[in-house]
């Protein structure tokens, strides 16, 4: 540092001879355009704003003027580090711009790498398939009933008329169990439920009963000893057989689609009277039987597609489950989920519902 | 049932014009469904001719095949009305033999073009034609030869050989006995064309006398009506008509003899099953009872069957000679050389033909006809067209004697509100047109309703009567009304869960499956579980479709574990399962009982049959094989354990909010050192953890495998049903971190609990997040670092509160477990 500038002459002091001033800034600046990356650019910061920067020096040889001299003197510092601070700034910003814009091109990835470091789960279609079954019955304020597999034979079939001479016990080939003097059956239709639904609840009752059944079938492509089956039941007062059509017409165009519909044929269960076989018109071919010219494979080319049984409640029936069969009328349907879900997926064998295959199941992964 | 149209159309005056496809699309609309429909003469073009064979040349060839050169009669159908020379390598027929002839421009099935051409040095104008060619069946022996009299020359053999005659076969339901038969389905096509109709049953039958066969009915509710009619001097050589012959054949039965093929053509005629006697056999007059106890039958297929009290027989003096209605006995069989036949035209009761024929296994025509209700009325209608066309093509005398023993049950009138029909279809019926349309299906007007007719047993109810009348005005006369809006309270709550607690799984990776529920020994010692297991004791099926499996399964594991193990032999690299499902396990609670349906069961009386049942709780089970992380550009795969199966078991409890709690234990089929029993508020649900080495190898499955098995409904049951809104502080947090050092047999659940209670109020969680062991911690060590996190609901915690909360923390753990904190 200088001595005392006593005769008040700045231009004495060199560092701050106003050229001088003028040479640092320009060299700051100089440098500072010249810095290509952040690195270079604190380099600069410190070498022209630093503690040991020729303009931080001549700010300190500030004190060696007289008074009068140093305002001036001042102000020419003061705007050159402020030019100096301000190129600082502009440059950090396009250079912190510069390399953020490099540093994403750098980080870039190939997304197209594979992600499926979890494999995929599934729920299995016959679920899913039954969802769906219930949730268009719950739509209409219906309610979903179920019921143990392993079934009272009284349930399963004096219930619902079906005696113990009555052809249909031997036509639905029934599991019994061990020892079959204890009357108990795997359920041959999930019929026993609507059957405890009737026992313990008064009417108005609109259930459906998807669940699973047993019979004593060999096991092939069309056959399962296993399978799946859903019911529904009305009781209320002046339930007819077309609150049955409608019911069912409903269910067609929700499953299948709008203008999807149903007919009946005469038909015999013991639980409905009457009875009737519930056709579906076919969903692929809408009920023409062709497609693009060719006989059409899900309904054979008939144009329809037998779908299930029904028919209007049994009176004999509402009398065993203690329902006033003067005053309440009611209709049932039901039918094999299992089949519907062939045909609408168009599954050509059974067995692969139970085979427990990823593939086949996965690929159901997009089933509501 | 196969109806040959040209039968049907023997009783019906069908409208001009109607198609065999439209009459089964009229009749299946009344309730006999189309199964197919027949057309033996579809593939083939004529001209199809009758020849007669005159002459027949044998011509050895080089190829050790003999030929004959044949010159045909087929009168003008050539055109010239010269003999056709035809080349034939067929040998069973002679000059004199009628044949049926393709003449060049034919097309037999399989598109197959005649033409006149050259062959072994002849030119073969046509073919002989053998069954098998025109379709007709497999026969392929040689050439069709016509019976005598079955046309000539130049005739259409379309006709004689019934190719033009199509069949309809139908399904019959159960409650339309009477439609199986021609009698029973020409009705139906009657009222659907309404059309005119001739009961072939409708027959002038002899007066009943004392002369015929003694007969004696001992048990008249079991055989209300007994006819017997004998034919004698009966040629046992005579053979069935050629039109009866093809009648048959078109139904599907098999041609035997004269005397058999009449009885069956007239049950098909009538739907009356008749049985046919050698009368010479027969020592005696006839009785009709039950068996008595240790009585034994050798029935006509040989079988010798020890008899039921509730079986129905027939007797003479010798003996049980036959089971009634269902099988004649040995003894009485008619043979080849029978020259009297003695007809039994009975009716029996439905409900002891079905016991019967269940009990001895038998299934046959006659069977199926009179377990499903025959009409009464027609005995002797029946029993007298069999004699007719026995005497008829068999030659000999029917005996003057004609005994008919009973009387048919008369039905009751049924009672029917006039509106039901309307009440009960929705279709706008009137009383008239319910009354036109019964009386139209057979019924009778009674005083005190409609009587339904004899051949209708199945209608007893005013719906059966509805049945009958929308049938006929129509099924697809129903409108579609939807019921009134139900008001259903929505799925139920263990409904919900459930999809919930599938979508967990599926979202966790898990591929659902849905297993057959049946186990049996191999399955149960391939899970390694000790022989007093529980899960060892099934309900056991009476009937199982493999003996293998013969139980209603107690464990979903078995079948998620061979699905494991077809997956990767599939070639998957691992495989995540889960299946929700009912397993069963047997109460001793003594049988179900079996109520009347003419009442509702008391309540107390339900409660009996449902406590009958055995436990079914839903379970869900979890098989994890295999990879459960792939490998992958991110590195190495990751193989499944028993941490995911535990790990699984936990989201389960966090998506549901139900505490569960996590206890070592060991239990079979798991590792006995990986194995965690899954507790709530102290009750089991089950196990999760690392199955046991040897159950991954009985299973075909990779080491480490890992399994979950639950009682489903037990953890749905604890599910938080109302959520409390949650409370929470936004004050800073504070961190604090400890390491401690404990004996490798306490349990990290031992410690944090320690640790947490210790912490007190301020802690807001703990999470391990480090865990090892080795030489720094010592031997039989182990060091658990802990994440802890303090906050308090109303301020910001000073340093002061958060470090003694630590130090009260770690103090709980040192003196409830000796955890050390390591430095
Ligand atoms: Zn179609």
């Amino acid at each position: 540092m200088s001595g005392p500038n006593t005769d008040y002459d700045p231009v004495e002091v060199t560092p701050l001879k106003p050229e001088e001033v003028e040479a640092s800034r320009d060299a700051a600046l100089a440098a500072i355009a010249a810095a290509t990356d952040l690195a270079e650019l604190k380099q600069v910061r410190i070498d022209h704003t630093g503690d040991r920067s020729p303009l931080a020096l001549a700010n300190r040889e500030i004190g060696a003027l007289p008074p009068q001299a140093r305002k001036e003197a001042g102000q020419r510092i003061g705007q050159a580090r402020g030019a100096v601070n301000q190129a600082l700034g502009r440059r950090q910003a396009v250079l912190e711009a510069e390399h953020e814009e490099r540093m994403l091109v750098e980080e870039t990835v190939d997304v197209t790498l594979p992600t499926d470091r979890i494999p995929t789960g599934a729920r299995h279609p016959l679920t899913t398939g039954a969802e769906l079954i219930a949730d268009i019955f719950v739509a209409m304020g219906w309610e979903v009933a179920e019921g143990p597999v392993i079934e009272a034979e009284w349930l399963n079939f004096d219930a619902l008329n079906l005696g113990p001479d009555h052809p249909a016990r031997t036509m639905q080939d029934t599991f019994w169990t061990e020892p079959p003097e204890n009357h108990l059956v795997l359920r041959t239709h999930t019929s026993p439920v609507q059957a405890r639904t009737m026992l313990s609840r008064t009417p108005p009752i609109y259930v459906v009963c998807p669940g699973r059944v047993f019979r004593t079938d060999e096991y092939d492509a069309t056959h399962s000893p296993v399978f799946h089956q859903v019911e529904g039941l009305a009781i209320d007062e002046g339930i007819t057989m077309a609150n049955l059509k409608g019911t069912l017409d409903h269910f067609a165009a929700a499953m299948f689609g709008e203008g999807i519909s149903t007919r009946f044929r005469p038909s015999y269960f013991p639980f409905t009277e009457p009875s009737a076989e519930v056709d579906l018109v076919c969903f692929v071919c809408r009920g023409a039987g062709v497609l693009d010219g060719a006989t059409c494979r899900t309904c054979r080319g008939e144009g329809w597609i037998e779908w299930g049984g029904c028919g209007v409640v049994n009176p004999r029936v509402l009398t065993a489950c203690g329902i006033d069969s003067e005053r309440y009328t009611g209709f049932a349907f039901g039918m094999g989920i299992d089949r519907t879900l062939m045909f609408r997926h168009g599954i050509e064998d059974l067995r692969e519902l139970f085979e427990g295959d990823i593939r086949f199941t996965t690929a159901f992964g997009t089933e509501l | 049932m196969k109806a040959p149209v040209s039968w049907i159309r023997e009783y019906v005056d069908l409208p001009d014009g109607v198609t065999t496809e439209d009459l089964a699309a009229r009749l299946t609309a009344l309730g006999l469904k189309l199964e197919a429909i027949e057309k033996p003469g579809d593939q083939i073009t004529g001209p199809l001719v009758v020849g007669r064979v005159l002459t027949m040349q044998p011509e050895p060839q080089k190829n050790g095949k003999t030929i004959n050169w044949c010159t045909v009669d087929v009168g003008d159908a050539n055109g010239t009305g010269e003999p056709q020379g035809i080349v034939c390598g067929a040998h069973n027929f002679a000059p004199g033999d009628h044949v049926v002839v393709i003449l060049p421009g034919g097309i037999l099935p399989g598109n197959f073009e005649i033409s006149a051409r050259k062959t072994y040095g002849h030119l073969s104008a046509g073919m002989i034609c053998s069954a098998r060619e025109l379709g007709l069946g497999e026969d392929h022996d040689g050439i069709i030869v016509l019976p005598e009299g079955a046309g000539a020359p130049g005739d259409s053999a379309f006709a004689v050989l019934g190719l033009d005659d199509e069949v309809i076969e139908f399904e019959i339901n159960p409650d339309r006995a009477y439609a199986l038969s021609l009698r029973g389905v020409a009705r139906e096509a009657a009222l659907a064309y309404d059309a005119p109709y001739r009961d072939p049953a409708d027959r002038p039958v002899p007066e009943p006398n004392a002369d015929g066969h003694p007969v004696q009915i001992d048990d008249p509710a079991g055989c209300p009506v007994f006819v017997a009619r004998t034919v004698r001097g009966f040629d046992p050589a005579a053979t069935s008509p050629d039109w009866m012959v093809r009648r048959l054949t078109q139904a599907g039965m098999r041609p035997i003899s004269l005397a058999v093929d009449v009885t069956n053509y007239v049950m098909l005629e009538i739907g009356r099953p008749i049985h046919g006697y050698d009368a010479d056999k027969i020592a005696g007059p006839i009785r009709v009872r039950r068996a008595a106890d240790g009585e034994r039958l050798t029935t006509l297929d040989g079988v010798d069957r020890p008899l039921s009290t509730e079986d129905l027989v027939v007797t003479d003096d010798s003996g049980i000679i036959g089971l009634g209605g269902v099988m004649g006995g040995e003894t009485t069989e008619m043979s080849s050389t029978t020259t009297s036949v003695l007809v039994e035209a009975a009716h029996w009761d439905a409900t002891s033909m079905f016991r019967t024929g269940k009990r001895h296994k038998l299934t046959s025509e006659a069977g199926k006809r009179n377990e499903r209700g025959v009409d009464p009325v027609v005995t002797q209608a029946a029993a007298d067209r069999v004699v007719e066309l026995l005497t008829t093509y068999g030659g000999g005398t029917a005996d003057a004697g004609v005994t008919v023993v009973g009387t048919p049950p008369v039905a009751t009138a049924i009672a029917m509100p006039d509106d039901l029909p309307a009440r009960v279809s929705g279709i706008d019926i009137s009383r008239e047109t319910a009354r036109q349309h019964l009386l139209a299906v057979g019924c009778e007007l009674a005083d005190d309703g409609y009587l339904p007719p004899p051949w209708r047993p199945d209608l007893t109810d005013p719906y059966d009567l509805v049945e009958e009348v929308v049938r006929v005005v129509g099924y697809d006369q129903v409108p579609s009304v939807l019921p009134r809006e139900a008001a259903g309270r929505g799925l139920t709550r263990e409904q919900r869960l459930r999809r919930r607690v599938g979508r967990l799984l599926a979202g966790a990776g898990c591929v659902e499956v849905i297993s057959f529920p049946f186990i049996g020994d191999a399955a149960l010692d391939a899970l390694g579980l000790p022989a007093d297991d529980v899960l060892r004791s099934t309900v056991k099926l009476a009937n199982p479709l493999s003996s293998e499996d013969p139980s209603y399964t107690t464990t979903l594991l078995p079948g998620l574990l061979k699905a494991a193990a077809r997956n990767l032999g599939r070639g998957a690299t691992g495989v995540s399962l889960f299946e929700t499902g009912t397993v069963a396990f047997p109460v001793d609670r003594g049988p179900a009982p079996i109520y009347g349906v003419d009442w509702r069961p008391s309540d107390d009386e339900l409660a009996k049959l449902f406590e009958a049942l055995p436990e079914q709780p839903l379970h869900l089970a979890v098989v994890l094989a295999g990879e459960r992380e792939r490998a992958g550009w991110w590195g190495a795969g990751r193989e499944a354990g028993w941490s995911d199966a535990i790990g699984i078991v936990r989201r389960l409890g966090t998506e549901l909010g139900v505490d569960v709690e996590v206890v070592s234990a060991s239990r079979a089929p798991w590792h006995p050192g990986r194995c965690a029993r899954v507790l709530v508020d102290g009750t089991e649900l089950g196990h999760a953890g690392e199955l046991h080495p040897k159950v991954c190898q009985e299973f075909g499955l990779p080491p480490r495998s890992a399994a979950v098995e639950l009682d489903l409904d037990l953890l749905m049951r604890r599910a938080r049903d109302v959520t409390p809104g949650p409370e929470f502080s936004t004050y800073p947090l504070a961190k604090e971190d400890v390491a401690l050092v404990v004996d490798v047999a306490v349990t990290t659940a031992a410690v944090e609990a320690a640790l947490r209670e210790g912490a007190g109020e301020l802690l807001e969680s703990i999470r391990l997040f480090d865990l090892f062991t080795g030489d720094q911690v010592g031997d039989g060590r182990k060091s658990l670092a802990f994440a802890l996190r303090f906050r308090a609901p109303d301020r910001t915690l000073t340093e002061e509160e958060t470090t003694a909360a630590r130090d009260a923390a770690v103090a709980l753990a040192a003196e409830r477990t000796g955890a050390v904190q390591r430095s």
